[in-house]
């Protein structure tokens, strides 16, 4: 644990800072964040933080679209989300400053590296003047320092070429942040000898790097611009915690919920694409708990090497993005059809088409809840955070297993590279819902129902005596062989809604987030808006409003309640990040009469987007903040 | 094939047929295959309950509703994809992927490359019929130039894919050709491919007779067949004709086959031998068109080089990186 929160003499204390790290795509930004944001979880802050990369994967050096940051919410308390507006901006170059600056609240901070502001590089962003020489910087305060000789002299003594002693930079800045906070070391440099075990110069180079930031903080060279903060521990419950990104929470959770359900081994098939590639890279390092991973020819054969596998009596588990998830339609609909379980993951991104493939949108749940051709109904949930990830892919597991059916998981771009503390589970307090393979002969047939769930029995191909034939042609009720009986198609196609639609008593009832069931306003969201929409809601009662927040994370079937919840309330906000979808459904659903409010650039909702909408206004213009949608 | 050691030698043929009434035009090539994979499966014992057939779309795709095995029929040309995730859930089923020109090499084409290189352990059976069947006649990706069909009015204009080659291409580690009414050359096709542990692909040369009838004539046909086909065997010289007389040799100086009567220099097939099976898998009219084990040289399969484990601690994993301890 961090000792050195006390306050020295002079350090001012903030209940919470936004911080991010900007620079070129080669100048390490995420690892700084990264490693920013561990030595702010050591020293027992709440946080929340939001990685920013271009598109691009070596993008010419020095140029806008090259830039690369990560944003860094932390404090005591309220850190719901990575933040709107930013306090201390590290700008690695003029192309980092040009992008990032507008973020900055007036009076922020703004700490640059003076070395990397000539001319190419100020050509490069655009710059016709150097910003640093003139006053168009006069409303932030204006860190200059040469960290690119400071690093140089500070690694001298290694011996590194000027081009290795360069990439130490950002160590020589996050040496610096982590003084201006009382953040510790020790986990930075224990990482820095890990990382370069092999290399153990680099790590010694790298290690005085981050020393000489801090230390450069420490002896307070320009004491009268520089001042030490103290940010308050958070509040939390007790236990032990780590730090979770919604593709790490997605991942364990998964194998959680093969554990609970007593399944021998999970299939995960995917095919790379952004952002959902994570999930299977970080899969594909987990063989030792039943995991096979498969990186299919494309979208299709992943989804149907999937769906083979829960034929055969795996759990089978497909993830993309949206443009991968329209082509795994054809094989939901044969999923449908035979009713196995299959579990996909969408983390949904800005499109059509390809679109913007590093930013997140909540732009699928239409294709989720209705994209496939005829009638063709599945379970849709939604994680409300990274840590949430975990536990909505462990109930993914559940209602696939139990109701013998596909359900799609809506994360998104977001969700999959943010980071949050978690307090870790214990295994042995997961649930637990063994699954049941048919093995009695004795009355089967392929679509005999359970009574209660209307599920059909789970055979594993290699049980004696039951023999049998599925597949996407329609099937008898009741003796599951081809039939184009019309009056069995009706049959058929009820009994495959009515399932569905069952779930919703077999999950909780829809919750108010935060606030009464009776008041004027409810703001409704769903995915990963929820620490954005509960922080705004949160405000606007502090000032007096009238206001709750509903968060909902079953989007097929919805809870059961939620039409008499919605009907409470005077009126019905709905904030999503497309152009209006789940408030549609809400309307089609229960005739209700919600008011959309999207938001469609491609970041996420800030908390003022929501306050504004919230006291009646009109979001800020500034952010553009989507079509302002009065969908429906 | 781990499963082969698994039998039951009491089933006949019948046994391995469903319940189901066969819906196949009559006449149609497929009852002679579906004759023949009964068979072969009487004769090699297979286990009922632990043979799957998967299938796409198409006719011969309601194969696997005529077998009383598992059976999977999919979605058109995914059954390769579908058939893998199978084998990487349960590595010991025994696996037959039932597939068509269309679907094998047109829509599921992408999905026929793959799991042939990757050498899954499946048994492959391509109806080669040189026509949309189901849909009512439209050429396919193996129709001859100049096809005339619903949708080719004037003939059509494209070079049709050599089944076979295209699974030499991919990197197929077994590749054998027959025809539907061969029925004994046909049986011992599929005995031999089952016994080839990964992907075995077999082309059977299937006469649809409602939309592309007697297609094959000029191959099949009685009197043409001695001159027309050349039947290869492994470490057998390449003869045919009626009385053998005729047989293929390397034209000298080319690498190309050329028909020679029968002498000591005509070839002696090499089934391990990669470029004569390219070579072989290539012959068409005039020269008589190869049939049997083209190519068969095994390595090990796919899905036995997955590693996966199961006792990893779940509760190591979620502590495996750095934690810190909140204290009340």
């Amino acid at each position: 644990m961090a000792t050195s929160t006390v306050p020295r003499p002079g350090r001012e204390t903030r209940d919470s800072v936004v911080i991010r790290f900007a620079g070129d795509s080669g100048d390490g930004m995420q690892v700084t964040g990264s490693q920013f944001t561990l030595e702010t979880a050591l020293a027992g802050s709440d946080f929340s933080t939001f990685p920013d990369f271009p598109a691009e994967i070596r993008a010419p050096t020095g140029t806008t679209f090259g830039v690369s940051a990560f944003q860094i919410h932390f404090g005591g308390t309220n850190v719901m989300t990575p933040g709107d507006a930013v306090d201390v901006l590290v700008a690695m170059n003029p192309a980092a400053l040009t992008v990032e600056v507008s973020d900055l609240k007036v009076g922020g901070t703004v700490i640059v590296d003076t070395d990397a502001f000539n001319e190419r590089n100020l050509k490069k962003a655009g710059y016709a003047k150097n910003p640093l020489e003139d006053d168009s910087l006069a409303k932030y305060q204006v860190l200059k320092f040469d960290i690119t000789k400071l690093t140089a002299d500070a690694v001298k003594p290694h011996g590194l070429s000027s081009r290795e002693a360069h990439l130490c930079r950002n160590m020589w800045a996050l040496g610096l942040l982590l003084w201006m906070y009382g953040h510790e070391r020790t986990a930075t440099i224990e990482w820095l000898n890990r990382k370069f075990a092999k290399k153990p110069v680099i790590a010694a180079a790298n290690i005085a790097a981050l020393n000489a930031g801090h230390a450069f903080g420490e002896t307070a060279e320009m004491a009268e611009h520089m001042v030490g903060y103290v940010v308050p521990k958070a509040a939390v419950q007790a236990g032990r915690y780590r730090t979770v990104s919604g593709t790490e929470g997605l991942a364990w959770g998964l194998i959680a919920g093969l554990r609970a359900a007593g399944i021998e081994k999970m299939v995960f098939a995917g095919y790379p694409i952004t952002p959902a590639s994570a999930l299977l890279h970080t899969l594909a390092n987990l063989r030792a708990y039943g995991v096979v991973t498969f990186q299919a020819e494309d979208e299709i054969a992943a989804s149907g090497a999937a769906l083979g596998a829960s034929y055969a009596g795996a759990l089978g588990v497909t993830s993309s993005s949206g443009p991968g998830i329209a082509l795994k339609t054809e094989m939901l609909g044969l999923a449908i059809a035979t009713e196995l379980p299959l579990i996909v993951i969408d983390s949904q991104r800005a499109g059509p088409s390809t679109g913007m493939p590093t930013k997140a949108e909540q732009s699928d749940l239409f294709q989720a809840v209705h994209g496939r051709n005829a009638d063709a109904p599945l379970a849709v949930l939604a994680p409300t955070s990274t840590a949430d990830c975990f536990d909505i892919a462990i109930e993914a597991v559940r209602l696939a297993t139990k109701y013998m059916t596909p359900v799609i998981v809506l994360s998104d771009g977001y969700l999959a590279h943010a980071a949050e503390p978690w307090l870790i589970p214990r295994e042995a307090e997961l649930p637990r819902f063994p699954v049941t393979y048919r093995t009695e002969p004795e009355g089967f047939h392929p679509f005999l129902r359970d009574p209660d769930t209307l599920a059909r029995p789970w055979v594993k191909p290699g049980t004696p005596q039951l023999e049998h034939r599925i597949g996407g042609l329609e099937r008898d009720y009741d003796s599951g062989h081809i039939s184009y009986d019309p009056d069995n198609h009706a049959r058929m196609t009820k009994a495959r809604a009515d399932k569905i639609a069952g779930i919703a008593n077999d999950i909780p009832l829809q919750g108010v987030a935060l606030g009464e069931d009776h008041v004027k306003l409810a703001v409704v969201g769903w995915g990963s808006t929820f620490g954005a929409l509960y922080r705004a809601v949160q405000i606007a009662r502090d000032e007096g409003l009238d206001v709750s927040h509903i968060h909902v994370r079953y989007l097929s079937p919805f809870p059961r309640n939620l039409g008499d919840l919605l009907r409470r309330y005077d009126r019905v906000l709905v904030p999503e990040m497309n152009n209006g979808q789940l408030v549609k459904l809400l309307r089609a659903e229960y005739l209700v009469d919600a008011e959309g409010f999207s938001k469609v650039t491609g970041k996420p909702f800030r908390v003022t987007d929501i306050v504004q909408r919230i006291r009646g206004g009109a979001p800020p213009p500034s952010e553009g903040s989507g079509l302002g949608g009065e969908a429906g | 094939m781990t499963v082969t050691t698994i039998t039951d030698a009491q089933l006949a043929p019948k046994d391995y047929a469903s319940d189901q009434e066969v819906r196949w035009c009559p006449g149609c090539g497929d009852y002679a295959i579906l004759k023949a994979v009964q068979k072969a499966c009487a004769d090699m014992g297979l286990v009922r309950e632990r043979t799957v057939f998967v299938s796409g779309i198409g006719c011969a795709a309601r194969f696997p509703y005529y077998m009383s095995t598992y059976g999977f029929h999919t979605v058109h040309g995914r059954a390769p994809a579908i058939a893998t995730g199978i084998k990487l859930a349960n590595p010991d089923l025994d696996v037959w992927v039932m597939t068509g020109d269309g679907d094998g090499l047109s829509i599921g084409g992408n999905h026929m490359l793959h799991v042939l290189r990757r050498n899954v352990d499946l048994n492959i059976i391509l109806f080669n019929n040189e026509i949309y069947g189901l849909t009512k006649g439209q050429y396919s990706p193996t129709s001859r130039r100049g096809t005339r069909s619903p949708s080719t009015p004037l003939g059509s204009i494209e070079n049709p894919v050599s089944a076979c080659a295209f699974a030499l291409g991919a990197g197929a580690r077994f590749v054998a050709r027959s025809i539907d009414t061969l029925q004994v050359h046909l049986i011992a096709t599929l005995k031999r491919a089952h016994a080839h542990g990964g992907a075995s692909f077999v082309e059977i040369l299937q006469n649809c007779v409602v939309f592309n009838d007697a297609v094959f004539e000029n191959i099949t046909g009685k009197e043409v067949a001695p001159d027309a086909q050349v039947l290869v065997e492994h470490g057998k010289p390449l003869l045919f004709g009626k009385n053998k007389e005729k047989g293929l040799r390397l034209k000298p100086g080319k690498l190309e086959l050329e028909i020679v009567p029968a002498a000591p220099d005509v070839l002696v097939h090499d089934e391990t031998n990669r470029p004569l099976a390219q070579l072989l898998a290539a012959l068409e009219p005039p020269f008589p068109v190869a049939m049997g084990v083209l190519y068969c040289n095994p390595a090990t399969s796919y899905e036995r080089e997955v590693v996966v484990g199961t006792g990893g601690s779940l509760d190591a994993l979620l502590n495996s990186e750095r934690t810190w301890e909140v204290v009340p």
